[in-house]
């Protein structure tokens, strides 16, 4: 044992027993909050065989970072090599120490594995895994000199905005940027006096003066052990903790845990999963068209973090997804700020008693339309779809012609949830009594609350779905325009409910859809979006005009659309004619 | 009576010496579009809410501007917050914000 001690080794170990330790308590901590549910989730998945499925996606997404990878190559790069390559001067390191010595030995003896073992010749094959493991470093080497470069020029890697950390994260930054060239350092030190490097140590340590290097080895060791010591010791406080929690969060995510409508043990670990790698900010309209700095999820969830919550960040959210879509770790970010709106003392009893007097129509055999608040903003949509009904002789109940309950989800937003599950109650009942089979809506945000808040026994669906059902049973016949049309992706449809191929089948069966920059689960939000309350009219406009100029850089003859919002928001401002998607269709179809 | 589905107002004074037109203020200063308000009655007009009931968005943010606050607090909680009012105001004010604003500010002021 004591053959491989030196002083230099202990900040290194205080640096892991600390991490260890804090890590551990945090962990038990946050599991101590889980509720019932996911704690009996978790106990009932845990033995099962879904953990291989979340070790396949931890080395995929937390080592090899292939999210990062598909959005810009260099990212990618930068992240896997620095994670990736970590992780295997660790892994073939200790098999490198293995095959070395035979018998006990402290566990640290990879980490410093040249300073112990001098013998180049200490195993079979030992000089090939000095080559590999120098080959592993200059992998690692090459991703911080690239986060060197990224923090001066981060359009390189694609991204104009980078995230603006604390003090801390940056000093635990550089405690990590610094432990890889130390590394290098030492190891050429050593190389210099015993010739025990591969091709990049033993090329570094030649160039060495032997004097020097006799002087300078223990103190680059040190030095080194100091850097690894601070950057473990700091981890778990700083933005690093994420690099263990992500790998927890797969793994729960995987035994089937999710956010819950209030704060739980699991908003814990995803907050401590967050990388803060900024990538949400260039795709954040607000960040995008307003240079609204601070209201990002990544501020958002440092804030929450560290516990300083602030009520109108929480507020200031579009909540178009764009940023959970483009998140590496796939965190819940929408549920998050959801919870953070919660309104406590505002959210008690509502005044909602005039909708008791509601009665159900006896819909067997229909279809219950609801056409949602919205929609009766945009008549046309509504005269459209009731025209499509007939066309093909559906009978249908439209549950809110003339008096509308609102679906619940603008006021579940924002955090009235006891409010909202008021409406819902009402809806629930009456669609349940209605006896009708088919819930048809036509705005996407009433769908999208229908499918995942409300527990209905029928099926539900948004209007595209059904028009495109319609089209390919043959029920409805429509025929072929000359029309150039663009069409928008509504946030709450597409990256919301993953509705992206109805619309499209539909506009290609009835015209020529071009294809735009913007499109799917990158489409922009149109900015009149209810998720927001904090931003004004003059802002909105901005965000709508930006996916307008958008959607209008291919000259379309039409812009469709499937939400009576952004119908309404790109209806205002320009003179190319803009059209629900159930509108093209009425007017195509074959009488 | 015959009922005609609306009544005369009685006569009211409002004393601007007792008014707390602080809270009136602390509204504007959360939500400044509403200082464009021209109170067309567009708001009222769309709202899903009134079809049902005698909620009136238009009249509660008047008295609320009026630093008539009495009963304003329990009228709003009938606001469904669907937001077609936001949408068809034609002066731009963000009512959704408004609402929660009102009924934030009047909460706090009640609970002293």
């Amino acid at each position: 044992m004591s053959n491989y001690f030196s002083p230099f080794v202990l900040p290194f170990l205080i640096g892991v027993i600390a991490l260890i330790t804090i890590c551990i308590i945090k962990y038990i901590r946050w599991y101590k909050q889980f509720n019932r549910v996911q704690k009996t989730l978790l106990l009932k998945n845990i033995l099962s065989w879904k953990f291989l499925s979340a070790i396949w996606e931890t080395v995929w997404e937390a080592l090899f970072h292939r999210k990062v990878f598909k959005r810009n190559f260099l990212l990618g790069y930068m992240h896997s090599s620095i994670a990736l390559g970590w992780f295997l001067l660790i892994l073939v390191g200790a098999v490198e120490t293995e095959l070395a010595v035979n018998g006990p030995k402290p566990f640290w003896t990879g980490i410093f594995y040249r300073y112990f073992i001098h013998d180049p010749q200490a195993f079979k094959h030992a000089a090939f895994f000095a080559h590999l493991m120098d080959f592993i470093l200059l992998y690692v080497l090459s991703g911080v000199i690239l986060a060197y470069i990224k923090s001066i020029y981060s359009r390189l890697f694609g991204m104009k905005k980078t995230s603006k950390h604390v003090v801390f994260d940056r000093f635990t930054k550089f405690s990590l940027w610094l432990i890889f060239p130390l590394r290098l350092l030492s190891e050429s030190f050593t190389a210099t006096l015993y010739n025990n490097g591969g091709f990049l140590t033993q090329g570094l340590g030649d160039m060495i003066n032997y004097t020097v290097a006799d002087v300078l080895e223990i103190p680059a060791w040190t030095l080194y052990s100091f850097a690894l010591g601070t950057f473990f010791v700091a981890m778990p406080f700083s933005r690093y903790m994420h690099i263990f929690t992500e790998v927890i969060l797969i793994f729960l995510r995987k035994w089937g845990l999710s956010e819950n409508e209030q704060v739980s043990g699991f908003t814990m670990y995803e907050l401590s999963a967050c990388s803060r790698c900024g990538i949400c900010i260039d795709n954040c309209p607000l960040y995008k068209d307003l240079q609204l700095q601070g209201v990002q999820s990544i501020y958002f969830l440092r804030d929450l973090r560290y516990k300083r919550p602030k009520e109108e960040i929480a507020d200031n959210c579009l909540m178009c997804n764009r940023c959970m879509a483009e998140c590496p770790v796939g965190l819940d970010l929408m549920t998050i700020r959801r919870q953070m709106r919660n309104k406590k003392e505002l959210d008690t009893d509502s005044n909602y008693k005039y909708i008791d007097n509601l009665q159900a129509f006896n819909s067997i055999g229909r279809v219950v339309y609801f056409a949602g608040c919205m929609s009766h903003l945009t008549p046309g949509i509504v005269d459209a779809m009731l025209n499509i009904f007939d066309k093909v002789n559906q009978k249908y109940w439209f549950m809110d012609k003339d008096k509308t309950i609102c679906c619940g989800r603008p006021l579940w937003q924002q955090g009235f949830s006891i409010q909202a599950s008021e409406l819902r109650r009402k809806n629930t009942q009456l669609i349940k009594q209605s006896g009708a089979n088919m819930l048809v809506t036509s705005c996407p945000i009433c769908y999208q609350s229908f499918k995942k808040e409300y527990n209905l026994p029928i099926q539900v669906m948004h209007h595209t779905e059904y028009i495109h059902g319609l089209i390919k049973s043959g029920q409805l016949k429509v025929r072929k325009d000359d029309l150039k049309v663009v069409y928008h992706d509504p946030c709450e449809l597409g990256r919301g409910c993953g509705i992206y191929q109805a619309p499209r089948q539909i506009l290609k069966s009835i015209t020529t859809l071009l294809k735009t920059k913007n499109e799917k689960d990158k489409s922009l939000c149109c900015g009149y979006n209810l998720g927001n309350t904090v931003i004004s009219l003059e802002q909105q406009t901005k965000i709508r005009n930006a996916a307008m100029d958008s959607l209008l850089s291919k000259h379309p003859d039409l812009i469709v659309t499937a939400c009576p919002m952004c119908k309404k928001a790109f209806k205002r401002a320009t003179d190319c004619n803009v059209k629900d998607i159930a509108e093209l269709v009425k007017e195509n179809m074959i009488l | 009576m015959t009922n005609f589905g609306f009544k005369i107002s009685n006569t009211r004074v409002i004393h601007l010496d007792e008014c707390k037109m602080e809270l009136v203020r602390k509204l504007y200063k959360e939500e400044p579009s509403f200082k464009r308000c021209i109170s067309c009655g567009a708001c009222a007009a769309t709202c899903s809410a009134r079809q049902f009931t005698d909620f009136n968005i238009r009249k509660l943010h008047t008295l609320f501007r009026r630093a008539q606050y009495e009963g304003v607090q329990q009228a709003l909680k009938a606001c469904m917050l669907c937001g077609k009012c936001t949408l068809v105001c034609p002066r731009g004010v963000n009512l959704r914000s408004l609402i929660i604003h009102m009924r934030k500010i009047l909460f706090e002021a009640n609970k002293k």
